[in-house]
């Protein structure tokens, strides 16, 4: 599974999920080819819809289709989740309704569409919307046993999702609980957050702490929200330097929901790695990560730091 | 239109056409079938039509130009570089790390980019924001907006007529690319917003369906639309997407966005130059 695509593993899962329940339905607005979801309509006549190029339409009519009973998912890219943001708030989060909102290509994984395709806003938005539920699929492996949890939940969530391959971190025989924070590697001195296409980067960067001597504990925390409060502020009692990796807007995203709990909970010093409120840019991969200051060697460095603040 | 002009806009299309898919080879893929579907139009705004400065990009006099279908970027590039806004050395630059040229237009990247756009709807309103502060500043500069038949599909786009037509903004001109495909297919198939020349008049627009792949009755329509006093006008582009290029053509929707590898260059070149 390592070598396929997100969105490949993503279509199959949501191709069996509504083989095994009718009322699952799947909306889409012309992005079905970039989302791998096209194929659905020859599959399921009828409970494949496109709305054709209207986001917003889409969110209400997904909330009007669960009067009936249906649970709708409805699949854009990141960046124009937030083009749906007052639907998402009053037709799906007020009305209570279990709406599965997908947004593709977060963040710096947008690459060649460049800045106005970049999602770096709808974290933040999605996080300030109650009840709003948020997982982000750190590797193929995770999004699998995820899916079964995401279908059980009855209630609106939001589920980003790169689209292409990413590395695989996570591994079958490991137990997935999508309201938990998963501790990936142990560690004393200092703990780094990350969701998202970040975690692979926080295990390199925790690597390269260990070779100086430095234990970092990596948390995925695929769900930001809620967040998994109680594993979170452990590690930070334990090690009381953290470092938070996300590919979002630091401001309303990750870095601010660790930010909140440790406020609460466990006070520390607490440094962020993200997009660093500022717009995306055209590029590849590599190329965005070092100018967003979004490298494993980023992470080493704001680990150093934050220990040295702690210290 | 006199026959020469005529000719030297269809050859002007024709450059914006190769130096789009020449930008786009570059980085490997990217928009095509909607760059081709729109340089005939922008060969006769940039060459014919827009009261523009090219050496002085935000002259305040200037006619705007507000690509609202964002993703035609590469062509708009090739048309403003070829009108001296920029060398054209800086097409090869398209996508590149660090370049003033990402594939949709950046205003505050690239002097002469009136309004940055990637997300679909949007540019017309911004046009329309345009078109009513050039009357209010008593400016006699005209709005032009150039938007996506797939594009239409986005209510924006309907409350942005709405107004225009409400506020009687004879300045501004709207540019409907009818290539009649969107990435899922054809329009009509997915959601279809057509009849365009019935909707749009009973917005309250003038309307003007021409072949949006003949300079001479583009430019002709652009002409009423300045002589209408009375309301603003939609000119309705009967286009083909990838058009230009038979093997482009040929894939139809498929060509939305394609790899444009060496061989194809050479290939299309042959129609190109
Ligand atoms: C709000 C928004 N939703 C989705 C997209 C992704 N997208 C880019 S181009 C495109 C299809 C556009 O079709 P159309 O307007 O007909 O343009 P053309 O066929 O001329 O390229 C889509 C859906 C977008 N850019 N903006």
């Amino acid at each position: 599974m390592a070598d396929q695509e997100m969105r490949q593993v993503f279509a199959r899962l949501l191709e069996q999920a509504m083989e095994e329940d009718l009322r699952i339905i799947t909306i889409d607005a012309d992005l079905a080819k970039a989302n791998a979801t096209f194929s659905l309509r020859e599959k399921f006549p009828g409970r494949a819809l496109d709305v054709g190029i209207a986001e917003q339409n889409m969110a209400s009519i997904a909330a009007g289709m669960t009067s009936y009973g249906f649970r709708p998912w409805i699949g854009t890219f990141c960046c124009f989740v937030s083009r749906m943001a007052d639907q998402i708030l009053l037709s799906v989060g007020y009305a209570g309704r279990n709406v599965k909102i997908v947004g593709t290509d977060p963040g710096i994984t947008a690459e060649i569409n460049g800045g106005t395709h970049m999602g770096v806003a709808d974290v933040s938005m999605m996080r300030g919307i109650p009840e709003m539920t948020i997982y982000e699929a750190t590797d193929a492996v995770q999004l699998q046993m995820a899916m079964p949890q995401i279908l059980a939940y009855e209630g609106p969530m939001y589920i980003r999702l790169a689209r292409r391959q990413v590395p695989t971190v996570w591994d079958a025989s490991m137990k997935f609980d999508l309201w938990k924070a998963q501790i990936l590697r142990p560690g004393k001195d200092v703990t780094i957050v990350a969701n998202g296409i970040m975690v692979a980067e926080a295990l390199e960067a925790a690597e390269l702490l260990a070779a100086q001597g430095i234990e970092a504990e990596v948390i995925d925390v695929h769900t930001v929200k809620p967040l998994d409060t109680e594993t979170v502020c452990a590690s930070i009692r334990k090690t009381g330097a953290v470092v938070t990796c996300e590919n979002a807007n630091i401001l309303g995203g990750l870095y601010s929901a660790v930010c909140e709990a440790a406020a609460q909970y466990s006070p520390a010093r607490i440094l962020p790695i993200g997009i660093r409120d500022r717009f995306g840019e055209v590029g590849r991969l590599p190329y965005l990560k070092e100018t967003m200051g979004m490298t494993a060697q980023h992470i080493v460095q704001a680990a150093l730091q934050a220990k040295e603040i702690k210290n | 239109m006199e026959a020469t002009k005529k000719i030297e806009l269809q050859e002007t299309a024709r450059a914006i056409r190769w130096g789009a898919l020449r930008a786009i080879s570059n980085v490997g893929s990217g928009h095509v079938g909607g760059s081709l579907s729109v340089a005939d139009a922008l060969a006769v705004l940039y060459f014919h039509q827009m009261r523009i400065r090219p050496e002085e990009p935000l002259w305040a006099e200037r006619d705007r130009l507000v690509l609202s279908k964002g993703h035609a970027g590469p062509a708009l590039y090739a048309a403003m570089a070829r009108r001296g806004y920029f060398p054209e050395d800086w097409l090869d630059t398209l996508n590149a790390p660090g370049t003033k040229l990402p594939g949709h237009g950046d205003m505050r990247l690239l002097p002469g980019i009136d309004m940055s756009t990637g997300s679909l709807g949007q540019g017309i309103s911004c046009a329309v924001g345009m078109a009513l502060a050039a009357r209010l500043t008593g400016s006699d500069s005209r709005i032009y907006t150039i938007v996506g038949d797939g594009e239409c599909q986005e209510g924006q786009v309907w409350e942005a007529l709405m107004y225009a037509a409400h506020s009687k903004l004879t300045n501004l001109t709207v540019l409907v690319d009818y290539n009649r495909m969107q990435i899922s297919g054809q329009v009509a198939d997915v959601c279809d917003p057509a009849p365009f020349a019935e909707k749009f008049s009973a917005f309250g627009f003038a309307v003007i369906e021409v072949d949006g792949h003949d300079p001479a009755e583009i430019s002709d329509a652009i002409d009423a639309a300045k002589a209408n006093t009375e309301r603003p006008t939609a000119i309705i582009l009967h286009t083909k997407k990838g058009k230009g290029v038979s093997f482009i053509e040929k894939k139809m929707a498929a060509n939305h966005s394609m790899r444009i590898d060496s061989g194809d260059l050479r290939m299309a070149k042959k129609e190109l130059r």
